[in-house]
């Protein structure tokens, strides 16, 4: 079968997904790599799924729920402590804007 | 060329659960900054989520609401992205298999009725606050993160903007009443985002969409749809091509202004979450959940018309917030007459709440003591002219039985104590007797002003009237 390769650029694209940035010698490296694991799943794919259902979970648990009780954890000066910088309260980090804020 | 404009509306509701959606933090808004987090919300690592039963149970009700059918079998997928605003780099949300698919609902326009289809409903999470200082630092408060929310995405059913505040209008009501969330655009706790495009009459199929963001209210959805219509179709006119981009509406301006060229959905990266077990809703469970739901705002007013007797102009405005429904009817249980309930809650408490800027679970008033205040006019303790002192009284929390016997402002309806009263003021008035069997009525009202003023104001009218008539005919 025919082997899968990625372009350099998808590969600088998946890369910015995840905010890593290479350099053309990185991109190389990883390009490779990444095109074993592509050709991996390509003979994962050979394998004939039509009428399987889809797996989500390994384990035959469903269901597995929390009665609705809010619990205050208290961990507030701890984890702020942890967090690289915070100021009254709040985690202070670089300004990334452009993006969106809230959930989409 | 005429073009005809294509709405999709995607609202994203903050459900009021007791604690967020995969974590046992509280729920509370105002709360002090990231008080309501723990090591879950933070997304530290080997922390393991567990699902709300609550939340998925609000899910339901939105979903039982909007008349969708509810997906028996579901789990959850994770959206991944990186902000500040959510530590963990993903959003765990129901991509694959949403809560809810095809319901629907009904909106009215320019009084005629139709049906807005419901695609789908997603129980999802919300994120913290992200605040920028001009300093270029970001500020970060946790409180809101994981935080569940209900996301309604309606079908491209909507054809104006007019269409798109009424759907807003009928959606913010249907969730209120059952209960799940306060719905509130000034708090966020509703947010809209707006798909719109035009095309061709004519042309079936549908032209590239934009989205719209940073809606804050109903009437900037109206106004930032009104605009990017116009804007699209004057770009189509001048012979250009519409982009998929994401779209920001400028309050100052009315404007809506370029934010970003769209990203795919792929470069989300959804995949199934590993961490949460998959969700199976039997009918059981739904049964369970109906039998829950609160009664709807069209149900209550259905039986405040055929029960109650109200108008059902009046029975529109009393249940335009599930605050003013609920004390409609708390008021009427604690045995109001309903037609003077509802008048009063329309009128005086309405007014006073316009004027104090205040909602009405803010006000000192209660159902039992506006009861109480109109089965003292019903029963003819008070005139209308003393309720209006004793309703500021009860807006102040006083008891109004307690109020009136504290102030005299008992009416006077015994007729054994106004007769004698009567009977000086005809024998020190012979003239006016005299007038009155000439024929001059405006004697009666001569008479009936010196009676009142005798009784301080508080003597019953309709019974002086009654008394005085009689012992006028009697002479």
């Amino acid at each position: 079968m025919a082997e899968t390769e990625l372009t350099r650029e998808e590969v600088r694209h998946v890369a910015g997904l995840a905010m890593l940035e290479f350099n053309d010698q990185e991109l190389d490296y990883f390009k490779e790599q990444l095109d074993d694991i592509m050709n991996l799943i390509d003979i994962l794919n050979e394998v004939d799924t039509t009428n399987v259902p889809a797996t989500f979970t390994v384990t035959e648990d469903h269901n597995v729920l929390r009665a609705d009780e809010g619990i205050n954890a208290q961990q507030k000066a701890e984890l702020l402590a942890r967090a690289p910088e915070s100021e009254n309260g709040l985690i202070k980090v670089p300004a990334i804007i452009n993006e969106s804020a809230g959930a989409k | 060329m005429n073009f005809e404009t294509i709405i999709g509306l995607e609202v994203h509701v903050e459900m009021k659960t007791n604690s967020k959606a995969f974590s046992p933090s509280p729920v509370a808004y105002g709360a002090e900054v990231n008080a309501n987090t723990n090591v879950i919300d933070w997304g530290y690592p080997g922390v393991l989520p567990q699902a709300n039963k609550g939340a998925i149970e609000f899910g339901m009700r939105a979903a039982l609401a909007l008349n969708a059918e509810i997906t028996p079998e579901t789990h959850w997928d994770r959206k991944n992205y990186f902000y500040p605003d959510n530590p963990k780099a993903y959003q765990i949300t129901e991509h694959d298999n949403p809560i809810g698919r095809n319901g629907y609902l009904e909106i009215e326009v320019n009084g005629e009725t139709k049906r807005i289809g419901i695609r789908e409903l997603h129980v999802e999470e919300d994120a913290g606050k992200n605040t920028h200082n001009p300093n270029g630092y970001s500020y970060v408060d946790l409180n809101r993160q994981g935080t569940p929310l209900i996301e309604i995405v309606s079908e491209a059913d909507i054809t104006s903007p007019d269409e798109a505040y009424a759907y807003l209008e009928a959606l913010r009501q249907t969730i209120q009443f059952t209960g799940i969330s306060d719905v509130k655009m000034e708090e966020g706790s509703m947010r809209v985002d707006a798909n719109l495009s035009v095309r061709p009459i004519g042309q079936k199929e549908f032209g590239v969409k934009t989205e719209l963001k940073n809606l804050n209210s109903f009437n900037y959805v109206r106004k930032g749809l009104e605009f990017e219509a116009k804007r699209q179709v004057q770009v189509l006119l001048g012979g250009g091509e519409i982009k998929q981009e994401t779209r920001r509406y400028d309050e100052a301006t009315g404007t809506t202004i370029l934010m970003r060229v769209k990203e795919g959905a792929e470069d989300y990266r959804y995949f199934p979450e590993p961490d949460l077990a998959p969700l199976t809703i039997d009918d059981e469970w739904i049964a369970k959940v109906r039998a829950e739901l609160p009664e709807g705002a069209k149900a209550r007013r259905q039986r405040y018309v055929s029960q109650l007797g109200i108008e059902a102009y009046d029975a529109e405005v009393i249940t335009q917030t599930l605050e003013m429904s609920d004390f409609f009817d708390a008021t009427v249980t604690a045995g109001a007459e309903a037609k003077r309930a509802a008048n009063y809650l329309m009128g005086d408490v309405n007014a006073y709440m316009n004027d104090k800027k205040v909602e009405l679970q803010d006000t000192d008033l209660t159902p039992a003591n506006l009861a109480g205040m109109i089965n003292l006019i019903e029963d003819g303790t008070i005139s209308t002219k003393q309720a209006k002192k004793v309703f500021k009284a009860i807006m102040e929390g006083e008891e109004p039985v307690a109020y009136v016997e504290k102030n005299g402002l008992k009416q006077l309806s015994d007729p054994a104590i106004l007769q004698p009263i009567i009977d000086g003021v005809l024998d020190a008035n012979e003239q006016s007797i005299e007038d009155f069997k000439n024929g001059k009525d405006r004697a009666v009202g001569f008479l009936v002003g010196a009676i009142m003023k005798q009784t301080k104001g508080q003597a019953n009218p309709n019974v002086v009237n009654e008394l005085l008539m009689a012992s006028l005919n009697a002479r």
